[in-house]
């Protein structure tokens, strides 16, 4: 049903990726706006602020907005170039509906969304609610995480709804929930500033959030000393006081003998971990074998560079930990964040100036979107499906019987297996990518073509759009007001620049007509964006994410509010535990003992060679934005294999030439990039790209048991190559097919 | 009558050592009107088979800009202000003489202008009292532009040098190279 109607020749030809250099009327005028709209980059966890220059109801341009505390005009070039998605040729500007043998052609909204409707409940009708899912994204605001929650539970009764912050920080949220009772990272950047100590671990910080490298910058003017983990020579360690260069999957050995050091050395804070912790002494005992000979053999570090952080960390007053997703893509990412975790409070390092831990959040609103609801196991206010009295709170501010709240539904990755297996016949999905971005792409594909109704919300239409059946054209970042919550937990606003162009809606309006359409009109009216968010309001009090006491007005007057904030008096929470009571049961911090594993897949005889992926500074996730403007295309035309000399030359393999590299799940063909800025036995590949340059065609479907997060970043790899060699930029129309 | 607000007390300072490579400098410099969208900065990796470091080159706005000495047109001015503006459309006649004679290798002939254009310091925003776009951008304030004061509070293990020693011949430049604290000039052989 959803395969291709038409070859992607075709698709491509009419819908792109076209890169836009420039604004399509030229940038005459551009001078004399008739807007300035302070606003965030609609990229990172870092949503620097920006303003918006707009003209004709279009954004022409940008200016830096030097007040916004956290970046004081700073941006990186994704943000630079962001305005170029706006009045972009590539932009659907009307519904679309899949013609076999053609392509996609325009279908008015109310046909469209009668499609809609009836796919849902002719799919329901035969195989019950739960066969048709929703997967949502948190590119989206914390207003549309939440609706996307409320209309996938009361409009479409699904338990089938997940996110895709799925492939990006669940470990972490689910190790900071076992450790803290609460998500989130403890600290604003700001508390860097005089760390003694700052240890990043799995996080390409430099190409991934370039601005809170300035954070890290001004520690280190200060004294500070920035320990690096990471298999590459990334920026940010080229300069750095240690950097372990580890081999991946490892990275829970690394922390372990860390532990053992510090136990060992007498380097803990007793009166911390007496009072306010559990599970101290069963976590040290987990790692009494793991001395630094033994995670020298583990991780591939040289056992001095690890005694030497240790002792760093060690001996500090104050630190900061960070970790990205390094750590947290595996199988094992929980137990490589509580590794981290048991670090920091090993040493009573946290909730006090200067000191702190957190997850780097990858998307836009990583952070509020895994609060709100749009998890398969979660309602707002990070409130747990499963648990009675969350679910009749929840079901009382939505208006339902508590009974008709659906249970906890499947995860991403395991709704793919559910199509697979028959289980899940029909699919609406909104800013999510899942044939870029979820791991086995092959096999995503053919899960795809499994489906009896596939509905796409979007302003592009990406690769996986481009198998629907009928697309809906959504609305962009500048285009909707709404709130995002930091990778710091501050809650900024975005604010609307311009309306969707041609015949687009924006996506708040497209949920509230298909709601009605399925019959939840009443529990669906919403004047405007503030009142979805007064309403998430309600529905986060009392929960660990609680945003009751935050307003759209407070947010105004103090360029952001940190949550926690339960009362509009409140002024928010900057830095989490100062009281040392944490939001646990029993109001202490959680060690939890980890034990070593080694990851899902390891390198043998016929896969050598160790492959791990990631980032590249001008791409952003699946490259829906990024891959279709000119400038950022320019950085970065296409993936290259990072390889080791010595690796290359143990393959005969030259720069530029293109080498074949296979796993277990597919291979694709790439051309080398042979630096010594490398582990020897690992090769990196970005994963932004689709089709032949995918990244994530042969990364592995495996999921770490808590988080149901997928390995992106570990598996085994063999590599050939081709005799073929092209220079950089020599990029062919369909190449990304 | 316009008039400017060029603050005098305020220098540009490059420190390679912070410079990520991520080209934000080179996209919002291309933002400015007056460069016909190129950008006036380029960010260069050193060796890439060895190192992830960078550099950005831009133009030094020389005490005595030997590109303007060199120039034939008489194209290539230098302000009060202390910056070297790019070549004056009309009368440059794009020979390439500045290119060549310029010790830092910054200024490009555009081919498809046929003139020569470099960095004039964002002169429309910093002569209203604005900062330079690149280093307003920069993530990592590789590019900082303020006081001398402020940049010596700020990075107290690093000193600007804006003395440049080619062989018997020394430049003074209106921007500074963050070196190791104590360093008085850059000898380049």
């Amino acid at each position: 049903m959803a395969k291709l109607p038409a070859p992607p020749e075709t698709i491509i030809a009419k819908f792109g990726p076209h890169l836009n250099f420039a604004p399509q009327e030229g940038y005459p005028g551009r001078d004399e706006p008739d807007a300035v709209v302070k606003t965030h980059c609609c990229f990172c966890g870092m949503q620097c602020g920006i303003q918006l220059l707009v003209k004709n109801n279009k954004v022409v341009g940008f200016e830096p907005w030097m007040e916004f505390p956290f970046n004081e005009g700073r941006l990186c070039p994704k943000g630079v170039q962001r305005y170029l998605q706006d009045n972009h040729p590539d932009r659907l500007l009307e519904p679309l509906e899949r013609v076999e043998g053609e392509g996609f052609r325009p279908i008015a909204w109310e046909p469209a969304l009668d499609r809609v409707t009836a796919a849902i409940r002719k799919i329901q009708a035969s195989y019950g609610n739960d066969a048709f899912a929703v997967l949502s994204g948190v590119s989206l605001t914390n207003e549309k995480s939440y609706l996307m929650g409320k209309f996938a539970r009361v409009a479409i009764k699904t338990a089938n709804l997940d996110y895709n912050g799925r492939l990006c920080m669940v470990s972490a949220g689910a190790g900071n929930k076992k450790a803290f009772g609460l998500d989130r990272a403890s600290n604003s950047y700001a508390d860097l500033e005089h760390a003694e100590v700052i240890l990043v671990t799995g996080a390409n910080v430099s190409e991934t959030f370039p601005t809170l490298t300035y954070w890290l910058w001004r520690a280190r003017d200060n004294g500070a000393k920035l320990i690096v983990v990471d298999p590459r020579v990334i920026p940010l360690a080229r300069t750095a006081d240690i950097h372990l260069d580890i081999r991946p999957g490892t990275d829970s050995a690394l922390y372990g003998a860390m532990l053992k050091y510090l136990g060992d050395h007498d380097m803990l804070d007793h009166d911390f971990i007496r009072e306010h912790t559990t599970g101290f002494e069963d976590t040290l005992a987990a790692v009494q074998e793991y001395t630094l000979e033994w995670a020298e053999q583990v991780t591939g570090i040289d056992r001095e560079k690890i005694r030497q952080a240790a002792e760093l960390w060690g001996k500090a007053g104050t630190s900061f930990l960070l970790h990205a997703r390094g750590i947290e893509h595996h199988s094992k990412g929980v137990e490589n964040v509580l590794g981290c975790i048991n670090l920091v409070l090993a040493t009573g390092r946290i909730g006090r100036p200067y000191c702190g831990y957190g997850t780097i959040t990858g998307q836009g609103n990583g952070q509020g979107g895994r609060e709100h609801g749009h998890k398969c196991d979660q309602l707002p206010g990070n409130r747990d499906i499963t648990n009675p009295e969350h679910r009749k709170y929840i079901a009382g501010v939505w208006g339902i019987p508590e009974s008709e709240l659906p249970g906890k539904g499947l995860t991403a990755w395991e709704l793919i297996e559910a199509i697979h297996r028959g289980e899940v016949k029909g699919l609406l999905s909104i800013c999510f990518n899942p044939l870029v971005s979820l791991p086995n792409n092959n096999y995503v594909r053919e899960a795809l073509e499994k489906l009896e109704f596939y509905v796409c919300i979007d302003f592009f239409l990406n690769e996986t759009a481009r198998h629907a059946d009928i697309v809906l054209a959504g609305s962009l970042h500048e285009e909707e007001e709404g709130t995002v919550t930091t990778a710091e937990g501050r809650v900024v606003r975005i604010r609307r620049a311009v309306t969707p162009p041609g015949n687009a809606r924006t996506d708040t309006s497209i949920i509230l007509d298909l709601a009605a359409r399925l019959g939840a009109a009443d529990k669906f009216t919403y004047a405007d964006s503030e009142a979805i968010f007064n309403e998430l309001r309600v529905a986060s009090k009392g929960g660990t994410a609680d945003y009751y006491g935050i307003t759209y007005k407070k947010i105004e007057d103090h360029m952001g509010i940190f949550w926690p904030c339960p009362s509009e008096d409140h002024p928010g929470t900057p830095r989490l535990w100062e009281d040392r009571k944490f939001a646990t049961p029993d109001g202490k911090a959680h060690f939890n003992p980890v034990h070593f594993r080694e990851p899902s897949e390891v390198t043998d005889e016929a896969y050598p060679v160790v492959l791990t992926t990631g980032r590249v500074v001008s791409q952003y996730l699946s490259g829906t934005q990024t891959r279709r403007i000119g400038k950022l295309v320019g950085i970065n035309p296409e993936p290259l294999l990072e390889i080791h000399p010595e690796l290359a030359a143990k393959y005969n393999i030259r720069q530029r030439e293109t080498v074949r590299v296979t796993t277990r799940r597919g291979s694709g063909e790439f051309p080398a990039n042979i630096v010594e800025t490398i582990r020897k036995d690992t090769v990196f590949i970005p994963y932004h790209w689709p089709g032949k340059k995918s990244a994530n065609q042969l990364t592995i479907g495996t999921l770490d048991p808590v988080s149901k997060i997928p390995e992106f970043k570990v598996c085994a790899c063999r590599l050939e190559p081709l005799d073929r060699f092209t220079q950089p930029g020599e990029i062919h129309a369909f190449d990304s097919i | 009558m316009e008039v400017t607000a060029y603050k005098t007390d305020m220098e540009f300072f490059v420190d390679m050592q912070r410079c990520i490579g991520c080209k934000a400098c080179e996209m919002a410099c291309a933002e400015c009107e007056t460069n016909g969208h190129e950008s006036m900065i380029h960010v260069n990796y050193v060796e890439r088979a060895v190192t992830i470091q960078t550099t950005v080159q831009v133009c030094m706005h020389c005490d005595d800009p030997v590109c303007a000495k060199v120039c034939p047109a008489d194209a290539i001015t230098k302000d009060d202000f202390g910056v070297v503006h790019s070549a004056n459309t009309a009368r440059c006649i794009g020979c390439s003489n500045c290119v060549m004679a310029c010790p830092f290798g910054v200024p490009i002939k555009e081919e498809k202008y046929d003139m020569m254009m470099k960095c004039n310091m964002c002169y429309d925003r910093t002569s209203a009292g604005k900062k330079p776009m690149c280093a307003t951008v920069c993530p990592s304030q590789a590019l900082f532009y303020g006081t001398r004061e402020e940049i010596s509070r700020m990075r107290p293990n690093s000193t600007p040098v804006r003395e440049f020693i080619f062989g018997a011949q020394t430049v003074t430049t209106k921007v500074n190279i963050m070196m190791p604290k104590g360093s008085t000039h850059l000898k380049i052989h």
